[in-house]
Parts: structure tokens; sequence; C-alpha cells
């Protein structure tokens, strides 16, 4: 009996060893668990509040829980303005679509033509593109506003596009520069040899060989064009041309009326969704542009 | 077609640079034209009095001058930097954290890091409008749940006084950006070899030590970047402001960017903003010339 008694209360070393490590990853996951559900919250409470019904969403004090589940602030919100949320959804798609193709496009070009080819002038012309890295958008938006109005742009989603393909252009460049660079160059030569063009090597052959690096650029410039503020808000003058993010700014300052809060959070999740679901999906692209933009550079 | 065959004329190295400048062209054009241009003009618009509409003229360096007494720009440069100084240690810190709690690969770690990332990218525009409800004093959950727990007895005005709009602006921003600086401080935290801490731990270290003689002097590059990455992201501050606070209470929360918004695009004194996008302009490529030498390869 004795000699169980102590063989149950003395650990090897390997064991105590063992057992403090259980405790350490059990503490691990509890922190985890709990940072996850305070990082959760705001997004789920604003669902919450986008399902209930409008009367209970604009309770005082308000109710945690709905009493029953309702899509009614998501079609009020149909109604808000004067074009009402549709067509804000679709403004704010419209400007992504285009940034997305035109800085697919220009990088796509640009990034092969300054791994593969040189000509004079070319490490300048690099380095120009480059540094605009530097120089945050904020300090040219005047100049851009100023500019876009006198070829009639400003307003338009063309026009808001195309400064977004801009600031979307140093990553892109440097990123599908870069994915050019990886492939080895033999196997461009032996087409070339045969008599192909430049540009049906770079598009029969090279695009399916940097395509990681095109998906990259594209959720880069779908995300920061879909929640891009400060530029919108300037270059949108009509009300009608507002995207999504300056049409639920106005819901929320109460430019449609009393501030409806079940319809603002309504608005708030159709906006969150397709930057989490894209990112969800195609996380690994994500964090490779992630680590070939910001770390490198 | 003249322009085809006279390009056959040419020998293949003059083909494929002529080829090469014209992969590179659009961008070089779209860089111009939407950058370079601008950059230039805002130089140029900065010495003129240059309203939207009406006769602009050429006043030298007026608009410099009347900055130096514009008592409102003032304060935004002075809130600007203490915003900035408050609210990178808090993202640092619990961005460090984060990084350690995720680093190794424990079964379902791959959830909490997704978790712990998806608020970057949310806008910044949309999640201040999803904070400013959470902390209204009316519908917002955060007052509801503070009242249920006994924190406080009447709900709170969070955007009536300058420090409590200030502390809810922080927290609502390190919650949208904290998975950005972890994400870079987990990259650092990995690239350090488990050898190091394995024969330190037999030397006896503890977890301190290890800490400050191992992993934040092999991680200084990473750590460098991550706070010049959100300092410079905190001193273009905008949507948040604009957005929770709207500048007040009393215009104690106008950052930089939105008095240079505010004067160019609701004053229109655009000469004006542009002087102040140029004060703007030195700043950061003072911040990012501080981070290039705090980068560089030599260390």
């Amino acid at each position: 009996m004795a000699e169980t008694t102590l063989q149950q209360t003395r650990y090897t070393p390997q064991q105590i060893q063992k057992f403090r490590q259980r405790i350490i990853i059990t503490i691990k996951y509890i922190l985890l668990i709990v940072l996850a559900l305070l990082f959760l919250f705001p997004i789920l409470w604003s669902f919450i509040n986008s399902i209930k019904p409008p009367s209970e969403a604009l309770a005082v004090p308000p109710t945690y829980l709905p009493t029953q589940i309702v899509s009614d602030n998501y079609t009020e919100l149909t109604t808000f303005g004067r074009v009402g949320l549709v067509q804000h959804v679709s403004n704010s798609a419209i400007v992504a679509l285009l940034t997305v193709v035109g800085t697919i496009i220009l990088s796509t070009l640009g990034g092969y033509g300054f791994a593969r080819f040189h000509f004079p002038g070319k490490n300048i012309l690099f380095i120009m593109v480059l540094s605009t890295l530097m120089i945050p958008f904020q300090s040219i938006l005047i100049p851009l506003f100023v500019m876009l109005v006198q070829v009639e742009l400003h307003n338009s989603l063309l026009g808001l596009a195309l400064v977004y393909i801009t600031f979307q252009l140093p990553f892109g460049i440097f990123l599908m520069r870069n994915s050019f660079l990886a492939v080895p160059q033999e196997i461009e030569e032996a087409a070339l040899l045969d008599g192909c063009t430049s540009l049906s090597v770079l598009y029969r052959m090279m695009l399916r060989l940097v395509f990681p690096g095109i998906v990259t650029v594209a959720i880069y410039a779908f995300i920061n064009s879909w929640n891009e503020f400060l530029a919108a808000l300037i270059f949108m003058t009509d009300q009608n041309n507002f995207t999504l993010p300056i049409f639920l700014t106005n819901v929320r300052s109460g430019l449609y009326g009393i501030i409806d809060w079940g319809a603002l959070q309504a608005g708030v999740i159709v906006s969150i969704i397709p930057s989490l679901v894209i990112f969800i999906l195609l996380q690994r692209y994500y964090m490779n542009g992630l680590m070939g933009g910001a770390v490198k550079s | 077609m003249t322009a085809l065959q006279s390009l056959q004329g040419l020998s293949w190295i003059q083909r494929r640079k002529i080829t090469g400048i014209l992969f590179v062209l659009p961008t070089v054009i779209f860089v111009l034209i939407f950058f370079i241009i601008p950059l230039l003009m805002t130089f140029f618009m900065s010495f003129h009095d240059w309203p939207l509409f009406g006769d602009r003229a050429f006043i030298g360096f007026d608009n410099y001058v009347d900055l130096t007494t514009d008592r409102q720009f003032l304060k935004s440069l002075d809130f600007t930097a203490r915003y900035t100084l408050l609210v990178t240690p808090p993202i640092f810190i619990l961005g460090f954290i984060l990084a350690s709690l995720v680093r190794h690969n424990i079964p379902g770690i791959g959830i909490f890091r997704t978790i712990f990332f998806m608020p970057v990218v949310i806008g910044l525009g949309v999640s201040s409008l999803l904070w400013v409800w959470l902390l209204n004093d009316q519908v917002g959950i955060i007052n509801r749940f503070m009242l249920d727990m006994g924190l406080v007895t009447k709900p709170q005005l969070f955007m009536a006084k300058p420090d409590s709009a200030m502390a809810v602006v922080i927290l609502s921003v390190v919650w949208k950006t904290v998975g950005f600086t972890m994400i870079l401080l987990l990259a650092g935290l990995q690239g350090i070899p488990d050898e190091l801490y394995e024969s330190a731990e037999v030397d006896g270290a503890g977890y301190f030590q290890k800490l400050l003689y191992i992993t934040l002097p092999l991680m200084r590059r990473t750590i460098a970047l991550a706070l010049i990455l959100s300092v410079i992201g905190s001193v273009l501050s905008f949507d948040q402001f604009y957005i929770m606070t709207n500048g007040g209470p009393r215009n104690s929360t106008i950052s930089i960017v939105y008095w240079i918004f505010n004067n160019s695009f609701t004053y229109f004194k655009m000469g004006y903003g542009a002087a102040m996008s140029i004060v703007l302009l030195v700043i950061l490529v003072i911040l990012s010339a501080v981070q290039f030498y705090l980068l560089r390869d030599n260390t």
C-alpha cells in the first residue's frame, strides 16, 4: 500500500514536463477561444441586429436576441435614398470590377515587360512606378479631383476606377514582375525561336504559369476598391453614383430621415460579405500577397 | 501596316526593346497621368489661391505662412501625433500576443488565425459604421452590456468627451488592424529556429529571458516594419474620425487628412489644402526614409 501511494505522488521529471505542457496548452486554447469570441462579436452582433424586426433593432435599451428572424431591414434599405441599396451595391461592384480587370491587364503587361525585356530607361521607370508607394494618395486627391472635373470624369464610376487602378499598380507591377522572374526563361526562348510573338507567348504560355500572382493581384484590387472610402467620398458628388460605404455613411448621418440602425447594420453585413468570402476562400493567395508585398518591400 | 513593316526591318534585339517599351507603356502612362502630374500639381496649387470655381491667383508662400497661424491645423498635427502614439502600442502589443498564441501548429490554429485576421479585410469605413452603432448610447449593445454587468449606472456618451472618443476609436481600430500586425510578427517568429530556444532552455532561460535575448533581437526588422506601417496608417487616418466622431466634440478629433478634406472639399480652398498636403507629404517621406533606414540590409 505504502509503495503504491509513493509511486502515485512522485512523478518523473518527464511526467512533470508533460503535465506542465498540457496545462500550458489548455490555457492557450482558453485564451484563444475567449479572444476569438471577442473578435467575432462585433460582426456577429451586427448580423443578429440586421435580422431583427425593425422595431426591435431600434429598441432603447437594445435587446440581445431577436424574437423573430426577418429580412425587413434588408428590404427597407433597398428603398433608402434616391436609388436604394441595389444601385449602390452595383455601383461598388462596377467600380471593383473595372479596377480588377484594369489592374490585371496593366500589371501583367507591365510586370512582363519589366521582368523579361531590356530597354533604355527601364530601371528609372520601374523605380518611378514603385516610388509611388512612398507617397500617400491622400496627398494628391485635390489635383486629381480638379483634373477629373476638367475632363468630366468626376462623379463617374469609370473615373473612380481609373484612380483606383493607379493606386493598385505599384503593388501589382511588383508582384507580377516577381512572378514572371520566377518562371525559367528557357521555356519562352523556345517558343520565341519558333516564331511566336511576345504577346502570344505571354497569352498562351506565361499566363498559366503566373496565374497565382494574377489571383493575388485581383484579390487586392477587389478588396481595396470595394472598401475604399475617402476618394469615393470626394469624387462622387451625385447621390446616384455613391458607392456602398458612402451610401451607408449617409444612412448613419440621417440624410435619409431618422437613423435606421437596423437597416444600417443590414448594409454593413452586405458590404462585409464579399470581402470576407473572397478572403476565406482564397486565403492562400491573399497571404502570398502580404508576404510578397509588405515584407519584402 | 507601315509601322509593322518597318518593325520587320529592325534587328531582333531592337524589336525586343520596342516590344518591352510597349508592354510597360500603359502602366507608365497611368502613373504619369494619375500620379506624377497630380503630385507636381499639388506643389503648383499650393502657391495659389485656388477656389473650385472662379479665378485663381498666384500668391507665393502665403498659404504656407497662413498654416503657421491656423490654430485648427496645428491642433490637427498635435491630435494626429497623439493618436499615433496612443494607437500604435496597443496594436503592437496585442499583435505580438496574438502572434505568440497562434505561432505553433496546434490543431485548429488555422481557424484562430483566420478569425483574428478577418477584420483586416473589412473596410475601415464600414468597420467604423459598425462600431459607432455598438458604442451608441441608446441602441448600442456595449452600453446595454455594461449596464447589465453593473459597470456603469447610466449609458455612456462615448463620443461626448475627447478622451473617451479617442479611447473608443482606438478600440475599434485595434480590432480592425491588429490581425495585420499579428501576421507580420508571426512570419518573423516562425523565422527563428526552434533550436535556439531549446538550447536556451537547457541553459535554464525563462520565458522573459528568451523573449529579451532571442525573440526581440532576432525580430528587429519585422518589429520595425510592423511599427512603421502602423505609424504611417495612423498618420493618414481619416475614415474613423469622419464616421465615428465627426471631428467632435468641439473639433477635438480632427486629423490632418480630415482638416485637408474640410478645407479642400467643404470650404473649397484647394490651394490651401494643397499646401497642407505638401506638409503631409513631407511627414510621410520622412517616415518612409526612417522605414528604409531601419530595414536596411546591413543591420
